[in-house]
C-alpha cells in the first residue's frame, strides 16, 4: 500500500517474520509503515465482525494497526520501531488464551 | 403546568430495580409513567457485574436467603419472557457460580456461612467445597495459588447492559411511558393521589413506587417512608474482548458475552464518590492474576466505581407508606439477581395483593432500635 | 512530590513549556509516548533524511531547533512513556517499556496536542482508507508515499498540503475531493480582513492550490454522498459533485476534515469543557495562563484549542510562566512581564483562525452521519443505532453507550464521542453542550493486566484478598 521514496541503499535495513513469511524493513519504521510498505493488508480481523482492519491515524489513537508481536497480541504497530528479527502475526479477531473453551 | 394522559402508578428511578417494576406493573394491565433522570446520574444499573447471585446471600436472615433463591429460580423463564417480548437476548449464563479463595483460611469462612444459611433455612440449599483439582475441572485455566473455591449451582450471570435495554423495550412495548431527563423536585400527597413535580411538570397518579436508589433516601420521608441508604464503592476493571475462556462467573472474575473480561471486587465508604484508585485497582488486578495467570497480558481497557444502594445492614427495604397509603420505596443492592421477582411477586403486592412473606422483615422499623 | 512540574507530550507547546519552566529554574519531567521529541508536526525532524525534510518545508524543518535545543537543555525527558492515569491530586501513572511508575508536582501541564476529526462515511473501515495526516506521518518518520492512486477528501489547510507534498514525492493523485459546503465561502469572507493580518499563511494556502491545479489534479468542490468502494479494502471513492455522480479510482483514500482538541485527558480529569461552535468541537475550558478548572492542571497548545504549531510554542510559554507564579517562583510582575512577547506573538498567530474556522468548517453529515454509517470503529457500531437508543429514551452519550456499546472499545471514544454528542443533540433538539460527552475513565491508553497487578505487588508484602 506504501512505498518508500528514497531506495533503501545507505539505510539499516531490518528483517522480521510477518506470518510466517520473512519481509525487510528499513530501520527507524514503525512497524506498521514496515507492514505497509510490505503490502501487508489487512493488519487484523476485528473481535465483533472478522471484518478487515488497516492502520487509519498512524498515531496512536484509532487503534486499528492492532497486531501480535512477539507474542504479545493487540499491540498498537504504529507506536514502535521495527526490530531484527520481530515475530508479527495478524490479529486474527479477538486476544486467543490458551487453552480456549 | 403541563397535560399528561391519566396514569395508574408513577415509578421514579429508571435502572434495573425501577424498570423491573415498572415492567412488571404495565405486564399486569397497568397505565405506568417512569421518571428518569439524565445522562449522568450515578446509576448502579450501569456499573454491576451483572451478577445473579445466591450464594452467601442471607446469613443471619434466612427470609433473605428464600427471597433470593426464588428469584434466581424464576431468572430462566424471565429471560426468555424478555427474549420473547422484546427479541433482546439478555445472555443469561445460569451453570452455577464460583468463589476462588487464595487460603485455606478464607475457604474455610466462605464454607461455613454456606453451611449456616443452609440450616437457617432448613436444608434446601445445594452448594459444594472444591479442591483445585476438582475446580479445574469446572475452570481449567485456575492458577496454583487457588486453594479451592465454593460452588454455587444456581449462581449465573446476565448482561446488565442488554437486561437495562430489554426492559425499557420491553415497557416500551406495553404503552409505559417513560420521561427522561427530570429530576423530581418535591411530591405532595393530597386526597389520595401523588403529585410529582419536576421542572418540566407535574405528575399525577394514585400510586407512586420510589425506585430512584441513591435518590431515595431524601424522597422517601416526603410520603412518610424512610430510606436510609448511604453509598458503598466498588471498583470495577474490564478488558479488551477475549475468546471466551471463562464459563462459570465468580465475584471477582467473569467474562461477558461479549468475551470482555471483568474483574472486582470491592467495598468501600467514600460518599458520593464514584472515582477509582489505584490501590484498588491494583489489588483487584493482582487477585484476579493470581486466580487466572494467563490474564497477565490481557489489556485493561477502562475502570470505575460504582456506588452500591446500601441500606444499614445490607438487605432490602420494601414498605408501603401508612401516612400516605398508594406510596413505596423499593431499594435493595441486587437489583439484577431480584429483577424476576421485583417484576413478579412485588408488583403484585404493590398493584394491592399479599406481600410476600419472605419480605416481612425488610421495613424501615428494623433500623430504628 | 517528585519534581515542580510535569509536562505530558513533547510537540512544540510541550517542548516550549518545558524549556522554559526549566530556564526558570523549575525541577521538570517531560513524558511522550514517542521515542522522540517533536509530537506530529515536527515528528522525526532531527533523524528524517534530507530529500524528506527538503520535500517537506520550512515550515518541518523549523522544528529541529526546538527538539535540538530540548535534547541540549538536560530536562528530564522520558520518552515512549505513556501517560494513563492522573488521580485528583495530579499524580500521574505511565508506563515505560511494560512497567509502571508514578511521578507527582505541585503543576501538570498537558500538552497533548490535536487529533484529526474523525469523518465516518460509508466505507470508511476499509484497509486504505486513512487520515491525510497519517499519510504526511508516513512521509516524515519513514519517507513512505502511497504505492497506488490516491484520493483526498475533505477540507482544510492540511489537505492541501499533504496533497502537494505527497505529489511532490511522486505519489500519483487520482483527485482532490473538497467537502466544504459552499456556503462557506461567504461565510468566511467577514473574516477576511482579520486573517489578512496573517498573509504568509493565506499565501502559503493559494500556493498549494496554485501547484495542485497546475499538476492538473482533478478538483471537485462541494462534493456530498462520499462512499468508499470496496470489498475487503479501499477500490474508489465515489461521491456526488458538481451536479453529477463521480467515481475515483484509489486504492488509499486520505479523509480529512480538519483537526480537534484531543480531550481524553482533560475528560479524565473532569474538568470544565465548552462545545465551541466555530471550530466544532470540545475545548477544555483555560484561562490565558492554561489554567482549566482543576487548580493545578494546565494545557498548553493545541489541546486547549486548534492554533497550529507556531501559537502552540507561545501558549507553551504562558502556561510554564503560569505554573511558575502559581508555585512562587516568579513574582506577578516578573510573570506579565516575561509574558508580553509570548502573548504578542500567540495573538497574531490567532489573526487567521476565525477565516480558516468558517473557510473550512466541515459538512453537517461529517457530523451527523447517515444511519447506515458505523460511527464506532472499535464496537462497530452505526449511526442509525445511537438514534435508535436516543428514541428508546437515553439522553446523553453514557447512556446510548451502555445500551449499544457505542464507545466501549480501546479508543475509548477517540473516534466516536463528539460524533454521538452532535447525533445525539440533533436528535434530541438539544445543544451539543447540553448533551455532554462520555465519562473518561483510567486506563488512558490500555494497560496490560500484570502491569496494575506489579503496582499493588510493588506496595504490598501480604498477598491481597
Amino acid at each position: 500500500m506504501f512505498r518508500p521514496i528514497e531506495p533503501t541503499g545507505e539505510k539499516r535495513t531490518v528483517a522480521l517474520q510477518v506470518e510466517g513469511k520473512s519481509i525487510v524493513a528499513r530501520a527507524g519504521d514503525t512497524l506498521a509503515i514496515a507492514l505497509l510498505n510490505a503490502g501487508v493488508t489487512p493488519f487484523r480481523q476485528t473481535p465483533v465482525s472478522g471484518r478487515p482492519r488497516a492502520p487509519l491515524c498512524l498515531m496512536g489513537v484509532c487503534f486499528d494497526c492492532l497486531v501480535e508481536v512477539d507474542g504479545q497480541q493487540n499491540v498498537q504497530s504504529c507506536m514502535l520501531e521495527v526490530q531484527e528479527g520481530m515475530q508479527v502475526q495478524l490479529q486474527h479477531g479477538a486476544r486467543h488464551m490458551e487453552g480456549d473453551v | 403546568m403541563s397535560a399528561h394522559r391519566e396514569v395508574d402508578t408513577l415509578v421514579i428511578g429508571g435502572g434495573i430495580v425501577g424498570m423491573s417494576v415498572a415492567y412488571g406493573l404495565a405486564r399486569a394491565g397497568e397505565r405506568v409513567r417512569l421518571l428518569d433522570e439524565g445522562d449522568d446520574a450515578f446509576r448502579a444499573a450501569r456499573g454491576n457485574f451483572g451478577l445473579v447471585w445466591v450464594q452467601g446471600k442471607g446469613l443471619g436472615n434466612a427470609g433473605y436467603a428464600r427471597w433470593t433463591m426464588a428469584a434466581a429460580q424464576e431468572w430462566a423463564v424471565f429471560a426468555s419472557e424478555l427474549a420473547d417480548r422484546t427479541g433482546v437476548d439478555v445472555e443469561l449464563s445460569q451453570i452455577g457460580g464460583l468463589t476462588m479463595c487464595l487460603d485455606e483460611a478464607e475457604l474455610a469462612e466462605r464454607a461455613g456461612g454456606l453451611a449456616a444459611i443452609r440450616q437457617q433455612i432448613g436444608g434446601d440449599y445445594r452448594f459444594e467445597v472444591l479442591d483445585l483439582a476438582q475446580l479445574r475441572e469446572l475452570s481449567p485455566l485456575v492458577g496454583p495459588d487457588v486453594v479451592g473455591a465454593v460452588f454455587c449451582p444456581l449462581d449465573g450471570h446476565v448482561s446488565p447492559l442488554r437486561l437495562l435495554r430489554a426492559l425499557f423495550q420491553g415497557f416500551a412495548s406495553l404503552k409505559g411511558e417513560l420521561v427522561a431527563g427530570v429530576h423530581v423536585d418535591a411530591i405532595d400527597y393530597k386526597d389520595g393521589v401523588f403529585h410529582v413535580r419536576t421542572p418540566s411538570g407535574v405528575h399525577v397518579a394514585g400510586k407512586l413506587v420510589l425506585a430512584a436508589g441513591l435518590g431515595n433516601r431524601d424522597l422517601a420521608p416526603l410520603v412518610g417512608l424512610d430510606a436510609p441508604v448511604k453509598p458503598n464503592r466498588g471498583q470495577i476493571l474490564v478488558s479488551e474482548r477475549v475468546q471466551p475462556f471463562l464459563k462459570h462467573p465468580s465475584l471477582h472474575v467473569r467474562q461477558t458475552g461479549e468475551g470482555v473480561v471483568q474483574i472486582g471486587d470491592s467495598k468501600e465508604d467514600v460518599g458520593y464518590d464514584d472515582g477509582t484508585t489505584l490501590e484498588q485497582l491494583s489489588r483487584i488486578t493482582a487477585r484476579a492474576t493470581r486466580c487466572f495467570p494467563l490474564l497477565k497480558n490481557v489489556n485493561i481497557v477502562r475502570t470505575w466505581g460504582a456506588l452500591r444502594v446500601m441500606s444499614p445492614d445490607g438487605f432490602p427495604i420494601y414498605q408501603a407508606s401508612t401516612t400516605c397509603p398508594g406510596a413505596f420505596v423499593v431499594t435493595c443492592h441486587s437489583g439484577i439477581t431480584l429483577a424476576p421477582r421485583h417484576a413478579g411477586a412485588l408488583t403484585q403486592w404493590i398493584r394491592g395483593g399479599i406481600e410476600p412473606t419472605d419480605i416481612h422483615g425488610f421495613k424501615a422499623e428494623r433500623f430504628h432500635v | 512530590m517528585t519534581h515542580d512540574l510535569i509536562v505530558i507530550g513533547a510537540g512544540p507547546a510541550g517542548i516550549s513549556t518545558a524549556l522554559t519552566a526549566a530556564s526558570l529554574g523549575l525541577k521538570t519531567v517531560l513524558l511522550d509516548e514517542q521515542p522522540r521529541a517533536g509530537g506530529q508536526i515536527y515528528r522525526n525532524v532531527t533523524v528524517a533524511p534530507p530529500k524528506v525534510t527538503e520535500l517537506l518545508g520550512p515550515d518541518y524543518r523549523y522544528g529541529r531547533a526546538m527538539v535540538e535545543r530540548l535534547e541540549r537543555s538536560g530536562v528530564d525527558v522520558r520518552h515512549a512513556a505513556v501517560v494513563w492515569d492522573v488521580a485528583r491530586d495530579l499524580s500521574v501513572t505511565a508506563m515505560q517499556a511494560g512497567r509502571s511508575f508514578q511521578l507527582r508536582a505541585p503543576q501538570l501541564i498537558a500538552a497533548t496536542g490535536a487529533m484529526e476529526r474523525p469523518s465516518p462515511i460509508p466505507g470508511w473501515t476499509l484497509p486504505g482508507v486513512m487520515n491525510a495526516g497519517a499519510a504526511q506521518i508516513a512521509l516524515k518518520s519513514a519517507g513512505s508515499v502511497p504505492s497506488g492512486p490516491v484520493v483526498l477528501a475533505g477540507g482544510g489547510p492540511l489537505l492541501l498540503l499533504v496533497a502537494c507534498q505527497l505529489l511532490e514525492a511522486g505519489a500519483t493523485l487520482e483527485g482532490i475531493v473538497e467537502t466544504s459546503p459552499t456556503g462557506n465561502r461567504w461565510r468566511a469572507l467577514p473574516h477576511l480582513p482579520a486573517a489578512l493580518g496573517s498573509p504568509t499563511a493565506l499565501l502559503k494556502g493559494l500556493g498549494f492550490m496554485r501547484k495542485l491545479r497546475s499538476a492538473g489534479v482533478p478538483w471537485f468542490t462541494g462534493a456530498t454522498e462520499l462512499m468508499v468502494d470496496g470489498q475487503e479494502k479501499a477500490q474508489a471513492l465515489s461521491f456526488k459533485a458538481g451536479g453529477r455522480a463521480h467515481s475515483l479510482k484509489a486504492s488509499v483514500v486520505l479523509l480529512h476534515h480538519g483537526v480537534v482538541p484531543n480531550t481524553q485527558l482533560t475528560r479524565l480529569m473532569r474538568v470544565e469543557h465548552d462545545w465551541d461552535t466555530a471550530q466544532v468541537c470540545w475545548q477544555p475550558r483555560v484561562d490565558a495562563w492554561g489554567q482549566t478548572t482543576l487548580d493545578g492542571l494546565r494545557i498548553a497548545g493545541d489541546g486547549a484549542s486548534i492554533g497550529g504549531a507556531l501559537a502552540a510554542e507561545r501558549s507553551g510559554v504562558l502556561a510554564a510562566l503560569g505554573a511558575a507564579h502559581a508555585i512562587g517562583r516568579l513574582s506577578l510582575a516578573e510573570r506579565d512581564a516575561r509574558a508580553q512577547p509570548a502573548i504578542k506573538a500567540l495573538k497574531q498567530q490567532l489573526h487567521i483562525r476565525p477565516f480558516l474556522d468558517a473557510l473550512y468548517r466541515p459538512p453537517e453529515w461529517i457530523n451527523t452521519p447517515a444511519d447506515d454509517t458505523m460511527v464506532c470503529r472499535c464496537e462497530e457500531v452505526t449511526a442509525g443505532r445511537v438514534r435508535e437508543m436516543a428514541r428508546l429514551g437515553c439522553q446523553g452519550p453514557n447512556q446510548t453507550k451502555f445500551f449499544s456499546r457505542c464507545g466501549m472499545g480501546p479508543c475509548q471514544g477517540r473516534m466516536c464521542g463528539a460524533t454521538v454528542s452532535q447525533i445525539l443533540a440533533k436528535e434530541l433538539g438539544k445543544p451539543v453542550a447540553e448533551i455532554g460527552a462520555y465519562r473518561i475513565r483510567a486506563p488512558l491508553k490500555p494497560v496490560p493486566m500484570a502491569s496494575l497487578a506489579a503496582l499493588f505487588d510493588d506496595n504490598h508484602e501480604n498477598h491481597p484478598t
